[in-house]
């Protein structure tokens, strides 16, 4: 568990959070600019000096109360920022090897290869910092973090500062990271995108409070949040390549064993792997009855669960269960006058629709 | 444009014009006198000043500085009508340039030399101190530059000390540095001159030997009448003041001698 | 040349070098102190480090002669520590020029340490480098070129000074007569020949050290923040 009890006076509010944080996966920080999500961050580090306390399982950075305060350059953890930071009179080598000399032999647990490989910068290695790209230069950054072996990888919306071709470029490197350290890493953005595809824990802030922590799919099923996701509401799911066609182009992945899957687009992923996918609440709609004659590629039989105000007084958000435990949540944007004139309410069956042109995998 | 704006016009142009050409042909009465003043001299200069002020109604303006600068600023061109200067060769040699009016140069004061501490009960009434009191540092004023630095070359030469003091000796920029390093403590004893240990009003404390004005050549200080001052009445009257009694007496207070009559 | 003012050249050399070397050594941490402090009193002590710059040479002379003197804390330290007085030595003028110059070798010096974006130095805190590590592997390398500007001033300021030198040095011949007070007094004393000669001589002298400064530190403006310099 990663213990962080932080309080720190800001300009407009007070920070004051209390978060149990699993050591291993990716835990997001999420929430509107200034909520003080990198403020939490940057005490973890120890660049900034909150009132509290912060341990990484056994090891306690910092604990007021015994009078203990770890300074920066002895926490053995990574930082990565929007802007990089590669330091100009060196080279990307010169740069890797600056926190590689600086970790003892005994702690190196990353070897400088397989961060180049796993980052692929094995062709930028003599280049001089100064002339790579932004997408270039932030894998430089977090190879240049891996090869401290940290023990945590704090990265603070590493991609805020590229546009969507270099996020779409690193984004696949960031999930192969997860899946290839045994490091938490604890990303903050204010892109759900991003959190919808990395994070296997969300931490939802406001104004210096969490509102919200927990798993990544439980936290996104909740409707009854005060702070509204907006258009980005809806669920994460965890999929299986359960079938693919060949002539339409189209995969089939099941949420919940083979009689729960939702058709997409085929992106090449060969049956049994898993994907994440992601589900907008207002791309799915209810009906009383399986409708044909549709175009809407995907229909599931479910059970609303709960109905929620949302931000315009136009609108409410629905969650349903779908599959044959009704345990895959979906979350609804409807009208409410749609909602009234299907007299939605809690425990009744339902249809539940999702375009395949919607979903993305 | 109307009569009555022309008539307006005119009479105010008329107005303006009567006012600057009376502002710029001043009064027969009340001149003024530009001086160039050597640094050891101002003190005395600025109460003369204010007695000559008050007997002819001239105004005296005072420029203080060292002789030597004074000479290239002359020959620069200077709107200077009078020099008073440490030595009596810088207003030969200006008169011999004709920068200065022939004949005018005279010496209006002879430049008295003392070996002074700061500290009393140090220096003895003969000197004697240069020989046996213990001390690191002598300060002289420059030699090459400064009048007083060569009067005190000549007296430890005269005395036989210029080749065992010579390793303690601190040259000075002039007196006024020369002074300063004896005041501060950093010299032990300096040659200065007389008239910086007599300021009416301030003594300057410690003990001094006045040196005996046969062991080294007369330091005359010689004042001029500049080109630029020939034509203005009150520079030759403020070059005549200086030869008055009570001038001549107001000098010898503040520790200068005078010339013999027959120079 | 004569003898006498090869051994100005010689004393000025000694005490350019003398001088430069001291100021880095002193002028670099202070230079570091005020640019990471974010102190109330960091105005103050910019501006105490700045007044050299404000008192005119001659009035800044004499007050080290009387801070220096017997009678002042300077002089009674160093005599109480069997040094003797600073005034009309070598030291005292080392002492001397190391003051006047300050500000400029630690101006320089501080602005290009300001220069140096935090992240970095943060950056270089996450990759387990402590306070002087990163003085020394980041923030140094990074400051070259104020570095350069720095040594060039505090050098030529301290070549070209002679106020407090004349001041503090009673221009003793082997001793305290350095080229520019040398020269000050033949143009003084009219010998204009001899100035000329040393004014040539303090020029070349200034040239050659100034030009291998800047040929020597020229790749370094290709390494400087945010350059753009063509390779």
């Amino acid at each position: 568990m990663i213990d962080l009890q932080l309080r720190l006076p800001r300009a407009a509010y007070t920070l004051d959070v209390a978060l149990r944080l699993p050591e291993r996966g990716v835990t997001a920080l999420f929430g509107p600019s200034g909520c003080g999500k990198t403020s939490i961050l940057r005490a973890v580090a120890g660049l900034e000096r909150a009132a509290g306390r912060v341990a990484l399982g056994d090891t306690v950075w910092q604990d007021d109360s015994l009078q203990v305060f770890t300074p920066t350059h002895r926490r053995p953890l990574a930082y990565v920022i929007q802007e990089a930071a590669l330091f100009p009179h060196l080279s990307v080598q010169g740069n890797l090897d600056y926190g590689l000399l600086r970790t003892p032999a005994a702690q190196r647990r990353i070897a400088l290869d397989q961060a180049v490989a796993l980052l692929g910068i094995a062709p930028l290695l003599a280049r001089r910092s100064t002339t790579l790209s932004g997408g270039e230069a932030q894998r430089v950054a977090i190879a240049r973090a891996l090869v401290t072996s940290p023990r945590l990888l704090l990265m603070d919306e590493p991609l805020a500062a590229l546009d969507a071709a270099r996020k779409a470029e690193i984004l696949p490197y960031l999930e192969g990271l997860n899946a290839a350290l045994a490091i938490p890493i604890v990303y903050v953005s204010h892109a759900i995108a991003e959190v919808a595809r990395l994070a296997d824990h969300l931490v939802l802030l406001d104004q210096g409070r969490a509102v919200a922590q927990g798993p990544l799919a439980e936290v996104l099923a909740r409707i009854d949040l005060p702070q509204s996701l907006g258009d980005d509401a809806g669920v994460v799911l965890d999929g299986v390549v359960g079938e693919r066609d060949g002539s339409w182009h189209l995969a089939r992945l099941d949420v919940d064993g083979p009689g729960c899957g939702l058709w997409a687009r085929d992106q090449g992923q060969p049956l049994g792997q898993r994907v994440r996918l992601r589900v907008l609440a207002r791309d799915v709609s209810l009906t009383h009855a399986q409708q044909t004659g549709t175009s809407i590629g995907n229909q599931l039989a479910g059970t609303v669960e709960a109905l929620a105000d949302d931000d315009h007084p136009a609108l409410l958000l629905v969650r349903v269960r779908v599959g044959p435990h009704a345990a895959v949540p979906l979350v609804a944007r409807l009208t409410r006058r749609s909602a009234q004139a299907l007299r939605l309410a809690p425990g009744m069956a339902v249809w539940v629709q999702v375009k395949t042109v919607a979903l993305m995998a | 444009m109307s009569h009555a704006r022309l008539m307006r016009m005119a009479a105010l142009a008329g107005v303006l014009t009567a006012a600057v050409t009376a502002g710029m042909s001043g009064s027969a009465q009340a001149a003024e006198v530009q001086v160039a003043v050597a640094a050891n001299f101002a003190g005395p200069l600025a109460r003369i000043a204010l007695a000559y002020t008050a007997a002819t109604g001239h105004t005296v303006k005072v420029s203080v500085g060292a002789t030597g600068k004074f000479y290239a600023q002359i020959v620069a061109g200077a709107p200077f009508e009078v020099l008073l200067a440490a030595d009596d060769e810088t207003p030969a040699r200006l008169a011999q340039e004709g920068l200065a009016v022939a004949g005018s140069n005279f010496t209006y004061a002879i430049g008295k030399l003392a070996l002074w501490s700061a500290q009393p009960g140090v220096v003895d009434a003969q000197g004697a101190v240069l020989t046996t009191g213990p001390f690191s540092h002598l300060a002289i004023a420059n030699p090459k530059i400064a009048p007083y630095g060569q009067a005190a070359v000549e007296v430890l030469k005269a005395r036989g000390l210029m080749t065992a003091l010579a390793p303690k000796i601190v040259t000075a920029e002039s007196i006024a540095q020369a002074y300063q390093f004896v005041v501060t403590g950093n010299a032990e004893l300096g040659f200065v001159a007389l008239s910086q240990l007599l300021v009416p009003g301030k003594p300057a404390g410690g003990s001094y030997w006045l040196v005996p004005p046969a062991l080294y050549g007369e330091i005359r200080q010689d004042a001029v009448l500049l080109k630029a001052g020939a034509a203005n009445p009150a520079a030759s009257a403020l070059l005549a003041w200086l030869k008055t009694e009570p001038a001549k007496a107001l000098i010898q207070v503040y520790g200068y001698g005078h010339a013999s009559p027959a120079k | 040349m004569t003898a006498d003012e090869w051994t100005a050249v010689r004393l000025t050399a000694a005490l350019a070098a003398s001088a430069t070397a001291l100021l880095l050594l002193l002028g670099t941490p202070l230079a570091w102190a005020l640019a990471r402090s974010r102190s109330v009193w960091k105005p103050l002590g910019s501006a105490l480090v700045a007044l050299p710059l404000v008192l005119p040479p001659t009035v800044l002379g004499f007050y080290l002669l009387l801070l220096m003197g017997p009678q002042g804390p300077v002089g009674q330290f160093t005599q109480a520590l069997g040094l003797g007085r600073l005034p009309f030595t070598f030291g005292g003028l080392v002492v001397a020029s190391v003051l006047y110059s300050l500000p400029f070798v630690v101006q320089p010096l501080q602005q290009a340490f300001e220069a140096i974006p935090e992240r970095l130095l943060e950056a270089a805190a996450t990759l387990r480098a402590g306070p002087w590590d990163c003085f020394f592997s980041v923030a140094l390398p990074l400051a070259r070129p104020g570095l350069v500007t720095a040594t060039v001033l505090g050098f030529a300021h301290t070549v070209g000074e002679f106020g407090v030198v004349l001041m503090i040095g009673g221009n003793i011949p082997g001793v305290t007569r350095v080229l520019s007070v040398a020269l000050y007094d033949h143009v003084e004393a009219s010998e204009f020949a001899a100035a000329h000669r040393l004014a040539a001589a303090m020029v070349v002298f200034a040239l050659v050290v100034l030009v291998t400064l800047y040929a020597v530190n020229r790749p370094a403006r290709d390494r400087a923040l945010g350059s753009a310099a063509p390779r």
